[in-house]
């Protein structure tokens, strides 16, 4: 069967559905291929470099689609290429199959068959067939380039002798693939990067690309079915507009990336919040296709509302033209090596197979698009509590206070105590107890100037210098001529020593560690 | 002659305080250690120079044999085991101070009379019973430590009553042998006393559970200083009294610090039997998974990671993981990586334990940092390695005001990007709590011995 790559037609559109590399592979896959002269030139791939690969350039698009059974394309074709387009082909392009009714009724009124790649299920095995992921990833990437290339500054802070650049805010709202591209790239341009979505499952992976995850205080799970968003509550709506009039006031770069499958795109960047972000800053719509997330935004243009450029662009992918060819090639011909498992270079449309059934819009004839729910759909797993609810904080013990009538009694009592104490002790008790007292109020002092990390080697350094009762027993030692006196005197001398040096030694072993 | 002696151990005194005054800071340290032995020279050398007469020999033997012994349990202790040394050391003041106090009260040469006798007759029954309790209770700290004696709170029934009645039958016989002269009734009424003390220190520290350790140590080392000052009332030393005075108050703040980094009383402390009165104990049911992670993902996530705060705990000092940490820490600093310690008040057994395991590892002290030093930068770090600590890290202290452990100020490390836990297995800590952070969904748990784990994944850093 022979695979027929024509020139995209439309204007401003530079990849193409094959390159030399893909064309390879579907030639290992029992296929023939045929390109249409010049198809690959604008994402820089020579007419040559195909002719190497093994395919056949043909000079204009009808010689190139008359005997194809297979047409790969980039974007859907045009009326004069559906004519083109021999019956009982099949033809694989972005089709855009909720939008384009007609178009699916012509191609199944001339009996085309036709595969919409991005109707291919997100089920982990359809993946590598995932388009739609690869153009987004790249989408994501080429909206970072297209708002460092109209915005003033640097990405990066820098300090230099010429003065202090602060680095460059950026939001990115709606964290898919897209998102998450964008988020990379703003990254490691060197901005300070946050993002926003409703999906609280991906907090995780927003931060893990290195942005912070914006939030609002409300509990509501936006995860739709296939792992797309859905549409959200007024009340939430309305949280998420007070947090993104906050954020707007201090970014520089807004990229939004926010769809709905199958609606137009939600109104998230309001005219109020672009007019208070500051002059120069830049916005990026990657929802533009759909109708934009930003007020302001016009689909394929450039425009300039209050100081801030924003970007409608909705060739991004194809602005990276050779990027966006090779990834989508590949995408292309992993779908191939699904559609003709054989390897003999004839396909069957198997609608046992989810990804095929899935991906196909038009079979014999019959529309067979919406098709039927995904069997298998990554389910989050309910959030665990938010620790928004978590129980409150215990609360930290208020200082007890003291009244000044306890504070009286406590140092009447005191010194009553100390007075009667006066009164009956010995004279000598009393000169001791004056060293006592003052010695604990000293040790008090001195001992709250230690360092935490020297804790241990305090308490070490105590145990030596609590062996000075070795004093107390050398006084007993054989100086009061009994002997059992002297023995004890002895035992206590000998664990008293023991005592000091052994403290003083792993002290000394302690602090000989300790260095900076 | 006497003003000479005094006057020597004035300054004894004086080269005490400075000692202490001299770790308040790493570069003073070495020197306020050598103060300390100077003043101690210094005091035994006037000692026996100027009072000592005769049996210079006995003296000498004594301490030959105590300084050997010294010196060779001080070198061979391991830092790990220094809960277990300082806890002995405490247990020889206690013994020293019990056998001063029976010599005091046996020696014939004292003929006092009146108020004297009776303010000496009190200080030798306080210094004995301190002594007493210091030794015993030191040596059941000891043996927990060790691993001798099992770690849980001994809980005898009206354990509270038991302790009462101990005290109320020792106050009793001080009633009866303060005012008594020597005789044989007086002798029996010290020896019972003696016993009563000894059991009582032992039934005081078996109640109290393994976490609460710091606190015991700290305490035993406060009764260790008054039981000192108690010695030097009996003989009227001052410098006994000074001495005993700042170790008593030594002991007495770092009890109270310790206490407060675990929120607890000091009763409650010494009341004994840790996570057993009352309260919503925590049943150990957590909602949730724990996610295992393997030695090549802990290495990648190291390689990730800018800032990175290691949390050591007691499983550290257990598993000798101290070296081990030190090169991982090494590495990764010269891989331009900011790594830093955070340490719990009371992590490990010991005051400071942690600061002594991490500097023998050579770790540089400037990077490790107190809780409150370090509990605000951690959502801003992207990995924390918790190796070995689980009730110091527990988020049920701040969650759940239930929780035994409500209110203890703990290292908030899931706040942190990423959290991996180096745990031999899912027992839970000293408190006996389950601990939440395992279930968290960014902590990832690494099980086995940490040190073997932290070569692991030494050798598979990138380099």
């Amino acid at each position: 069967m022979i695979i027929a790559i024509p020139k995209e037609s439309a204007p401003g559109e530079a990849r193409v559905a094959a390159t030399p590399e893909s064309v390879r592979r579907m030639q290992d896959l029992g296929f023939s291929v045929v390109i249409e002269k010049g198809a690959g030139a604008a994402a820089s791939f020579a007419d040559e470099a195909y002719r190497e690969a093994g395919a056949e350039i043909r000079e204009d698009a009808a010689a190139c689609l008359k005997d194809a059974g297979l047409v790969f394309k980039v974007q859907a074709p045009t009326d004069e290429e559906i004519e083109l387009i021999p019956s009982g082909a099949t033809l694989v392009a972005f089709l855009k199959p909720a939008q384009s009714e007609e178009l699916l009724e012509k191609l199944a009124a001339k009996n085309i068959n036709a595969l919409a790649v991005e109707s291919v299920p997100r089920i982990s095995r359809a993946q590598k067939m995932d388009a739609l992921s690869s153009m987004a990833n790249i989408a994501g990437y080429r909206a970072v380039i297209e708002a460092a290339h109209n915005f003033g500054r640097f990405f990066t802070g820098q300090i230099t002798a010429a003065g202090k650049i602060p680095p460059a805010k950026v939001l990115v709202i709606g964290a898919g693939v897209a998102g998450l591209s964008a988020i990379g790239t703003a990254k490691s341009m060197g901005a300070m990067v946050r993002a926003f979505d409703t999906r609280a499952e991906v907090r995780e992976q927003v931060e893990s690309m290195g942005a912070d995850f914006l939030t609002v205080e409300i509990e509501e799970e936006g995860s739709g079915q296939g792992g797309y968003a859905k549409e959200m509550s007024q009340a939430f709506i309305d949280a998420e507009m007070a947090l993104f009039r906050e954020q707007a006031k201090e970014v520089d770069i807004v990229i939004t990336t926010a769809l709905i499958p199958g609606k137009p795109a939600p109104k998230l960047w309001l005219a109020d919040m672009v007019d208070s972000m500051p002059e120069g800053s830049v916005v990026v719509d990657l929802a533009a296709e759909m109708g934009g997330n930003c007020d302001y935004t016009e689909k394929d243009e450039k425009v300039v509302k209050s100081g801030v450029t924003i970007i409608g662009y909705t060739n991004l992918p194809s602005r990276a033209a050779t990027q966006s060819s090779k990834l989508y090639s590949t995408n292309l011909t992993h779908l191939l090596a699904e559609l003709a498992p054989e390897k003999d270079g004839e396909i069957n449309i198997d609608f046992e197979d989810e990804v095929i059934r899935g991906a196909t819009v038009v079979r014999e004839g019959e529309i067979t698009w919406p098709p039927p729910a995904p069997k298998v759909s990554v389910q989050p797993k309910p959030a665990p509590e938010k620790s928004a609810e978590a129980a409150p904080k215990p609360e930290a013990k208020a200082p007890k206070k003291t009244s000044p009538l306890s504070i009286l009694a406590f140092w009447a009592i005191a010194g009553a105590l100390l007075l009667w104490l006066g009164r009956v002790a010995p004279a000598d008790f009393v000169s001791h107890f004056t060293v006592f007292v003052l010695a604990i109020f000293v040790g008090w002092q001195v001992i709250w100037n230690v360092t935490h990390a020297l804790h241990t080697p305090l308490m070490s350094v105590t145990n030596a210098i609590s062996g000075i009762v070795v004093v107390g027993a050398l006084l007993q030692v054989g100086a009061t001529g009994s002997g059992l006196v002297t023995l004890l005197a002895f035992v206590a001398v000998l664990v008293a020593s023991i005592n000091i040096f052994g403290g003083f030694f792993v002290t000394y072993r302690m602090l000989k560690m300790f260095r900076r | 002659m006497n003003g000479m002696i005094s006057m020597a151990y004035l300054f004894s005194a004086v080269m005490f305080i400075l000692s202490l005054g001299g770790l308040s800071s790493h570069e003073t340290a070495r020197r306020g250690n050598i103060y300390g032995m100077v003043g101690m020279a210094v005091a035994i050398i006037a000692t026996i120079a100027g009072i000592v007469s005769g049996a210079y020999w006995m003296v000498a033997i004594a301490m030959a044999v105590g300084a050997v012994i010294g010196i060779f349990l001080a070198r061979r202790v391991a830092m790990t085991q220094m809960p277990q040394m300082v806890a002995l050391l405490h247990s020889f003041v206690g013994l020293a101070a019990v056998l001063i106090g029976w010599g005091g009260f046996l020696d014939p040469r004292l003929n006092l009379t009146g108020a004297e006798h009776i303010v000496h007759n009190t200080e030798i029954f306080l210094g004995i019973f301190i002594g007493a309790i210091t030794l015993t209770g030191s040596l059941v700290a000891f043996g927990k430590l060790q691993g001798i004696v099992s770690g849980k709170p001994l809980m005898l029934p009206a354990r509270h009553w038991l302790n009462l009645a101990a005290i109320l039958a020792c106050l009793f016989l001080g009633w009866l042998f303060i005012p008594a002269d020597l005789g044989a009734g007086t002798v029996l009424n010290l020896l019972i006393m003696t016993a009563i003390a000894l059991l009582l220190g032992i039934h005081l520290i078996a109640a109290i559970g393994g976490a609460d350790m710091p606190v015991v140590i700290s305490m035993l080392n406060s009764y260790s200083g008054w039981a000192a000052a108690a010695t030097g009332f009996m003989l009227s030393n001052d410098l006994l009294i000074v001495v005993g005075a700042l170790v008593g108050s030594s002991g007495a703040i770092l009890s109270y610090i310790m206490c407060r980094g675990m929120n607890r009383s000091f009763i409650s402390v010494i009341l004994g039997g840790f996570g057993s009165d009352g309260g919503e104990v925590g049943d150990g049911e957590v909602d949730g998974e724990v996610v295992e992670t393997s030695f090549d993902e802990v290495a990648d996530d190291l390689d990730a990671a800018d800032s990175i705060i290691i949390v050591p705990g007691f499983g550290m000092a257990v598993a000798h993981a101290q070296q081990a940490v030190s090169d991982l820490t090494e590495k990764l600093r010269q891989k331009g990586k900011t790594v830093r310690f955070g340490i719990h008040p009371v992590a490990g057994r010991l005051p400071g334990h942690m600061n002594v395991l991490l500097a023998e590892a050579n770790v540089p002290y400037d990077i490790v940092l107190e809780m409150d030093e370090i509990n605000g930068d951690f959502p801003d770090t992207d990995l924390v390695l918790v190796i070995g600590a689980n009730d110091t890290v527990n988020p049920d202290a701040v969650e759940k005001p239930g929780s035994p452990i409500a209110g203890m100020p703990v290292l908030e490390c899931w706040k942190a990007g990423k959290v991996v836990i180096l745990k031999r297995s899912m027992a839970s800590g000293y408190a006996g709590v389950a601990n939440p952070l395992f279930y968290k969904e960014n902590a990832r748990m690494l099980f086995g011995d940490a040190k073997d784990s932290l070569q692991t994944v030494l050798g598979k850093l990138s380099s």
